[in-house]
C-alpha cells in the first residue's frame, strides 16, 4: 500500500461544543492537525477526548463551532461521506465475515470493481503483516489480530484523517507495545493525519507528534511530549503528564522557595490569582537527588520503600515534615527502609499549583 | 474445600441423566401413548389402517376440513412471521442503536401478551375484529394480526438473546465510519449478525402458530387445531395422527433452530482450516 495523494488532510476543530442533556462535554474544543501529523488526545475518564474524535468522524453532532477537514467545514456531512477511518476501542470486526471480507468492506461500499478489491484488501492485511489469516473469522483471532485487522479496514479505503479511540485498551501489555510501534510506523510510511485518544500517557507520549491533555471537555495544553513534560502549562498537566512531588513551598516575584531552595516558576506565575503566598511545588521524581545524611543544603528525609523498574529503581522517603516524596535513581544504589537519607533538588523550576491541589 | 460443587456449576454425569431421563419420560410417555393409540384396531390388535388411510388419495376428501385447517394455518404461520419481521425486527433494532433508553418499555410491551390469559384476549378482541372486518373483510389472514400480539413475548426472547450478544451499535458505526448508508448497515452487517435470533423467532411463531386453538375457535374461524377437534368426534384416530405430525414438525422446526447456528460456526472453523 503506497501514500495516497489524499493522504495527510489538515484537520481544525474551531470551539467545537457538545451538549448531552445539559451537560457539557465539550466546552469549546480549538485544535488544529498538520497534514501527515499524529496528535494523541490525552485526559482522565470523561475529559471528552472521546467525544471529540466522535465529533470529528461525525458519529456524534455538535451543538456549536466547526470542523475543518482541509478546510471544508464538515459539520453538516453524514458520517459515511466524511471519508475518515476509525478503529474503536471495542472489537469491531463484522463476525459475520472473514478478515479479508472485513478489509474489503469499505471498498465495496465505494464500488470499487472486485479484482482491485481484492488486491486492495491483501496489501492492507500485508501492511499490518496479516495476509496469511484472510481466510479466518473475528472469533478465530486474537485480540491484536483483530485492531490489526480492524486498522488494516480503516486503512484500506486510503482516508483523509485516521481516529483511533483507545485501540489498544483491550490488550495485553505486551501487544499494547507491539501494536503501538506498529500503528506509528503504518502512520509514519503512509503520511496520513492521525488523532489517537487515550488516557494513557505513556502510550500518548511514546507514538505520538503532539500531546492534546484534555480536561473537562477543553484542552488544557497542546505540545510535543517533550514540552508538556518539561514545560507543563498547568498544575494539572503537571500532575497528569508523569509523575509529580507535591512539595510545600512559597511563591512570590515569579520564584517559588521551598526546603530554602529558591527556583524558577513554569507556566504560570500566578497560583488561583494569587502572585504570593503558600503553594505546592510539583517536582519530577528525576529532578530529586539521594545524597549521604546530613550533606549542606539537603532535606533529611527517611527511605520507607525503594522499587526496581528495570534499568532504575524508585524510592519513597518521607521528609522531616512529614511530607512523602519519591525519588527515581540509578539501579545501582540500594536504600533500605529506614535508612536516614538526604535529599537534595536539582533543576531550574517547577511547575506549583494552589495548596487544595 | 473439596466435593462441593460451586453455585451455578453443570450438573455431574449422574444428575444430568437423571434430570435427562426424567424430563425424556415426561414428553416421551403422551407421545408413545398416542401413538398407540392410532395404531390400535378396534376389533382388537393394532393395524396400520388409521394411518394408511390418512395418506390414502381420498382422504384430501374425507379429512377435507383437517387440509383447509393445515393450510389456514400454514397460511396464518407465513403472514404472522411476516408481521414480526416487518414489524418487530425493525423496531428493537432502532431501539438499540438509537433509543436505548427504550429498551425496558418495548420489553414491558411485548411480554404483556403472555400474561394476559387467551380467554381474555379473544373478549377483547372480538369487538376489534368486528372492526378488522369491515375494513380488511373475514379472511382467516386477517386473525394473523391477533397472533402477532400472542407471538410477541417469544419472538421478543428469541431476538433480543440474538441483540445482546453481538454489539450492533459498534458494529453499525464501524460500518458508517467505512462509507455504508442506513441500509447496507442493516442489510450487511446487522441482519446477518441477527440470523440465528431471526430464524429462531421465525420458527417459534410457526411453531405457536400452529398449535393454536383458542383464539381461532372462539372467533369462530378454521385452523388446524379446531379442525383437529372437529374430526376428532367423527374419528379421533385421524385426529391424533394429524396431531403427532404437527408435533413432529414442531419438533423438526425446533431442531432446525439449534443446527443452524451450530453448522454455521462449523463450517467457518473448517474454512478456517
Amino acid at each position: 500500500m503506497t501514500p495516497s495523494p489524499n493522504y495527510g488532510a489538515t484537520v481544525e476543530l474551531i470551539d467545537v461544543v457538545k451538549d448531552y442533556a445539559g451537560h457539557q462535554a465539550l466546552t469549546g474544543v480549538s485544535l488544529s492537525v498538520r497534514p501527515g501529523e499524529f496528535v494523541a488526545l490525552l485526559g482522565p475518564s470523561g475529559c471528552g477526548k472521546t467525544t471529540a474524535l466522535r465529533a470529528l468522524s461525525g458519529l456524534e453532532q455538535v451543538n456549536g463551532g466547526s470542523i475543518l477537514i482541509d478546510g471544508v467545514d464538515v459539520v453538516d456531512v453524514p458520517v459515511n461521506k466524511r471519508d475518515i477511518g476509525m478503529v474503536f476501542q471495542s472489537y469491531s470486526l463484522f463476525p459475520h465475515l472473514t478478515a479479508i471480507e472485513n478489509v474489503e468492506f469499505g471498498l465495496r461500499m465505494r464500488k470499487i470493481p472486485t479484482a482491485e478489491r481484492r488486491t486492495r484488501a491483501a496489501g492492507a492485511l500485508d501492511l499490518v503483516g496479516l495476509g496469511h489469516l484472510a481466510g479466518r473469522y473475528a472469533h478465530q483471532l486474537s485480540g491484536g489480530q483483530q485492531q490489526r485487522i480492524a486498522l488494516a479496514r480503516a486503512l484500506v479505503t486510503r482516508p483523509r484523517v485516521l481516529l483511533l479511540d483507545e485501540p489498544l485498551s483491550a490488550l495485553d501489555a505486551k501487544v499494547r507495545v507491539q501494536l503501538r510501534d506498529e500503528i506509528r510506523r503504518i502512520q509514519t510510511d503512509l503520511g496520513i493525519t492521525t488523532l489517537f485518544v487515550t488516557h494513557d500517557q505513556e502510550e500518548a507520549l511514546a507514538v505520538a507528534d503532539r500531546v492534546a491533555v484534555m480536561r473537562e471537555g477543553n484542552i488544557e495544553q497542546i505540545g510535543s511530549p517533550e514540552e508538556l513534560y518539561t514545560a507543563p502549562a498547568t498544575p494539572f498537566v503537571a500532575a497528569f503528564v508523569g509523575l509529580s512531588n507535591r512539595m510545600p513551598a512559597t511563591l512570590s516575584d515569579r520564584q517559588v522557595t521551598l526546603y530554602g531552595e529558591t527556583l524558577g516558576v513554569l507556566g504560570s506565575p500566578r497560583v488561583n490569582g494569587r502572585a504570593n503566598g503558600p503553594v505546592l511545588a510539583l517536582v519530577r521524581p528525576e529532578d530529586l537527588l539521594l545524597v549521604p545524611p546530613a550533606t549542606p543544603g539537603s532535606i533529611a528525609a527517611t527511605v520507607v520503600a525503594s522499587s526496581f523498574l528495570g534499568s532504575l529503581r524508585r524510592t519513597r522517603l518521607t521528609l522531616w515534615d512529614g511530607t512523602l516524596v519519591s525519588v527515581q535513581h540509578a539501579v545501582s544504589e540500594h536504600p533500605q527502609p529506614g535508612e536516614s537519607l538526604g535529599v537534595r533538588l536539582r533543576g531550574n523550576a517547577v511547575s506549583v499549583s494552589g495548596i487544595d491541589g | 474445600m473439596s466435593g462441593v460443587r460451586p453455585v451455578g456449576a453443570a450438573p455431574g454425569r449422574v444428575a444430568r441423566t437423571v434430570i435427562l431421563g426424567v424430563v425424556g419420560i415426561l414428553f416421551t410417555i403422551p407421545i408413545v401413548a398416542m401413538l398407540e393409540f392410532s395404531l390400535r384396531n378396534l376389533a382388537g390388535g393394532y393395524t396400520f389402517a388409521h394411518w394408511a388411510g390418512v395418506f390414502s388419495p381420498a382422504s384430501t376428501v374425507t379429512y377435507a376440513v383437517v387440509f383447509t385447517g393445515l393450510r389456514n394455518s400454514l397460511l396464518l404461520a407465513v403472514v404472522t412471521v411476516v408481521i414480526i419481521l416487518v414489524i418487530l425486527l425493525p423496531t428493537m433494532i432502532l431501539v438499540q442503536l438509537q433509543f436505548p433508553r427504550l429498551r425496558r418499555v418495548l420489553e414491558f410491551i411485548c411480554i404483556i401478551p403472555i400474561t394476559v390469559p387467551a380467554i381474555v384476549v379473544v373478549v377483547g378482541l372480538a369487538p376489534v375484529y368486528s372492526v378488522v372486518a369491515r375494513l380488511a373483510g373475514s379472511s382467516i389472514w386477517t386473525l394473523a394480526f391477533a397472533y402477532g400480539v400472542t407471538v410477541l413475548p417469544y419472538a421478543y426472547r428469541a431476538i433480543q438473546s440474538n441483540l445482546s450478544l453481538v454489539d450492533v451499535v459498534t458494529l453499525a458505526e464501524a460500518a458508517r465510519s467505512l462509507g455504508a448508508g442506513w441500509a447496507s448497515v442493516l442489510w450487511r452487517v446487522i441482519l446477518p449478525n441477527l440470523r440465528r435470533g431471526i430464524l429462531a423467532a421465525a420458527f417459534i411463531t410457526v411453531a405457536v402458530v400452529l398449535g393454536e386453538f383458542t383464539i381461532a375457535s372462539l372467533l369462530n374461524r378454521v385452523n388446524l387445531q379446531t379442525a383437529l377437534v372437529q374430526v376428532s368426534k367423527s374419528d379421533p384416530f385421524v385426529a391424533v395422527i394429524f396431531s403427532l405430525l404437527a408435533l413432529a414438525f414442531a419438533f423438526v422446526l425446533l431442531l432446525l433452530i439449534g443446527r443452524l447456528a451450530s453448522d454455521r460456526r462449523t463450517r467457518a472453523q473448517k474454512k478456517a482450516s
